[in-house]
């Protein structure tokens, strides 16, 4: 980049490239429909009624506004910056998923769509949009890896009690990244009425712009709520980043303040050093996958390579194109945090707070501790608490050696 | 180098175009066993991790590939020794955008030339994101080969033309590989429209399996390109796969090459 741009806040351009990133790297059965919906996005961005009834959702369905939070025995256990938190944990279904979730599938009725698909890997994602259709009574589908449905049987039942099909995906090794080609498979045969929910963002543009404006709520909410409450904006921005929703989501509204700083959480599982994390920026390489050029685990030849993290909602070889960007600019720093680190955030929040976070969440809040104790007292570190960990006690207590 | 390909489509018949990954078995007597039995074009597909085009068919022949450790210096190698061997039969790459801009396009490009590779069919660079991959292979003397399917209407057709060299690949069925064949009917008006609005060939591929199919096809398109039916040969004969190749192959070249 060679000179800073006059706002963060405009990308993607008409094509859908946030710099070198992003684009619709679609096949061309694809294409047309990838138009369509770039159209009908606009048409609702355009029309009150749509922002009126995404908005009602929001605030009657899924319990928006979220509370801001400072987090008062954290922040003394630290011993540095006032850490607060963005409580998006406490939404409906548990997570920041359900923010997108409304959003497309309020797309997808005014396209006139009658059959909803999705991936999902560690079930939050397929749990939300299971809901939603649940909700606006429409067919749902999906696609979930063989072996995460092995791992993750409370969300596969949560679902089904929901009236979702689950469709085990075995090819590949059957993991989210399997589950996503097996509905982009699903999606090119079904064209004419099905309409894909992708969950974070990332795929195709517009996927990328449109899940970020759905959850940039979080931000929007969280930069009002910081101006109540301590009549300031906080000095540093920290979210967890798998795909990189809930991290945009908080960011993005705030991407032109300069005072303001950020850091994204990737999840380095075992460590940078090896093959064994998901950290797609800082130990991948740009490349194109699901739709969209962006950052990638791979091998010299292109071929994919799987992501590993404790937490299963991070373990995905992409991130979303507008990451890509936001680090080569530099407006965004990215750090990554092993597998014990986050566990041991884990149980830092659950015992200080009464919080039981999420293994996604955990890593941001393993990073907010190293942060914390190197900023003055008065500083204000707000982290995203994007989802509850209930999903989590198993793996947790797996790892502590705990049977349950 | 494209005059490979555009010497095979101006036959006075229609042209068998056969596909085979790279890589799956022993690549190059497949390949001579599909010129052996009478095929006009060979399609190469270059392995994948994520082949979200695909059936199962052509999703196995690329786990088994990549499972036997191939890598895109392998494939180069396989394309050109296949070059030496068949100097006049047009070979095309098959594959996904991924393992193709990973050392830059100009690299990919510069080895595509170097190894006698006509043209390269990616399925996830659509016209909208030419680029990537497109100049470089133009200025190389390869033809990027597009994809035109049920979904491309008039309005947008003439986007997929542009820049569009070699042939025209015309997916019968929105869908993925190896799956359900179109209507005879609508592929006749399909082809019909893309003729009309181009001069490029127009080959028609996707659930094509067999003999008669192929004829009937051959009977309106300029050329018929078979693959999952191949490949799960390759799949399931293993070593005795060119005997079967060859065996299919002819049939359906016979069905092809007289069906007008």
């Amino acid at each position: 980049m060679d000179s800073k741009p006059n706002s963060f806040r405009t990308q993607p351009d008409e094509r859908g490239h946030f710099g070198d990133y992003g684009g619709r790297y679609v096949a061309e059965t694809l294409m047309p429909l990838v138009l369509e919906l770039e159209r009908a996005y606009r048409a609702a961005q355009a029309d009150p009624a749509f922002k009126a009834q995404f908005d009602d959702l929001l605030e009657h369905y899924v319990g928006r506004p979220s509370p801001l939070y400072f987090a008062e025995r954290l922040t003394e256990a630290l011993g540095g910056a006032q850490v607060w938190f963005k409580r998006d944990e406490l939404n409906h279904t548990g997570a920041h998923k359900i923010n997108n979730c409304i959003g497309q599938i309020l797309l997808a009725i005014r396209m006139g769509k009658t059959r909803i698909i999705a991936e999902t890997g560690a079930g939050q994602h397929g749990v939300a949009t299971a809901t939603v259709c649940a909700r606006f009574g429409l067919p749902c589908v999906i696609y979930m890896g063989a072996e995460d449905i092995r791992r993750q049987q409370p969300n596969v039942f949560r679902m089904k009690l929901l009236g979702a099909e689950i469709v085990p995906v075995t090819s590949g090794r059957g993991t989210l990244k399997d589950a996503m080609n097996e509905g982009l498979r699903d999606w090119v045969a079904n064209v004419h009425d099905t309409f894909y929910i992708i969950g974070t963002a990332a795929g195709p543009h517009p996927y990328p712009e449109m899940v970020r404006d759905f959850q940039s709520v979080i931000g929007k909410e969280a930069r009002q709520q910081m101006q109540d409450r301590v009549g300031r904006l906080p000095d540093l921005l920290v979210a967890c980043i798998g795909g990189g929703s809930n991290a945009l989501g908080l960011f993005h509204p705030f991407l032109d303040d300069p005072e303001v700083k950020m850091l994204g959480v990737e999840a380095a599982g075992h460590g940078l050093d090896g093959d064994e994390h998901a950290a797609s920026l800082l130990g991948g390489f740009p490349g194109v996958l699901h739709g969209n050029k962006t950052y990638l685990l791979q091998d010299e030849d292109g071929q994919i390579t799987e992501g590993h993290s404790i937490s299963a909602g991070l373990d995905y070889p992409g991130i979303g194109p507008e990451h890509a960007w936001l680090k080569e600019s530099g407006r965004v720093e990215y750090t990554a945090v092993i597998d014990d680190e986050a566990l041991e955030a884990f149980q830092l929040l659950c015992r200080t707070e009464g919080i039981i976070p999420a293994l996604e969440p955990a890593h941001a809040i393993a990073a907010v501790q190293k942060r914390a104790k190197e900023m003055d007292r008065d500083a204000i570190i707000l982290a995203n608490l994007c989802g509850r960990g209930d999903k989590d006690i198993f793996t947790v207590a797996e790892k502590l050696g705990v049977e349950i | 180098m494209t005059d490979r390909l555009s010497t095979a489509f101006s036959a006075p018949r229609p042209a068998l175009v056969c596909f085979v990954t790279a890589g799956d078995g022993d690549t190059a007597a497949n390949l001579d066993a599909l010129v052996a039995g009478g095929a006009d074009v060979i399609e190469l597909g270059m392995p994948f991790t994520d082949p979200m085009a695909d059936g199962p068919a052509i999703q196995a022949a690329n786990i088994r590939s990549l499972g036997a450790g191939t890598t895109t210096a392998d494939v180069f190698a396989i394309a050109a020794a296949f070059r030496a061997r068949h100097p006049v039969v047009p070979l095309v790459l098959m594959g996904y955008a991924n393992p193709m801009v990973r050392r830059g396009p100009d690299w990919f490009a510069d080895q595509c030339a170097a190894a006698g590779v006509d043209g390269v069919i990616c399925v996830d660079i659509p016209p909208e994101e030419d680029d990537a991959l497109g100049p470089q292979l133009r200025a190389k003397g390869v033809a990027p080969i597009r994809l035109a399917t049920p979904t491309t209407d008039a309005a947008r057709l003439p986007r997929v033309l542009e820049g569009s060299e070699g042939f025209l690949y015309y997916v019968s069925v929105a869908g993925i590989t190896g799956q359900q064949q179109a209507a005879q009917g609508s592929i006749e008006e399909a082809v019909a429209r893309l003729k009309s609005a181009t001069d490029l060939p127009v080959a028609v591929g996707f659930g094509v399996r067999t003999p008669e199919q192929a004829e009937a096809i051959a009977k309106v398109a300029d050329g018929v390109v078979v693959g999952s039916a191949l490949v799960e040969l390759v799949g399931e004969h293993c070593g005795d796969a060119p005997q079967h190749l060859r065996a299919l192959t002819a049939a359906l070249a016979e069905a092809v090459h007289t069906a007008r």
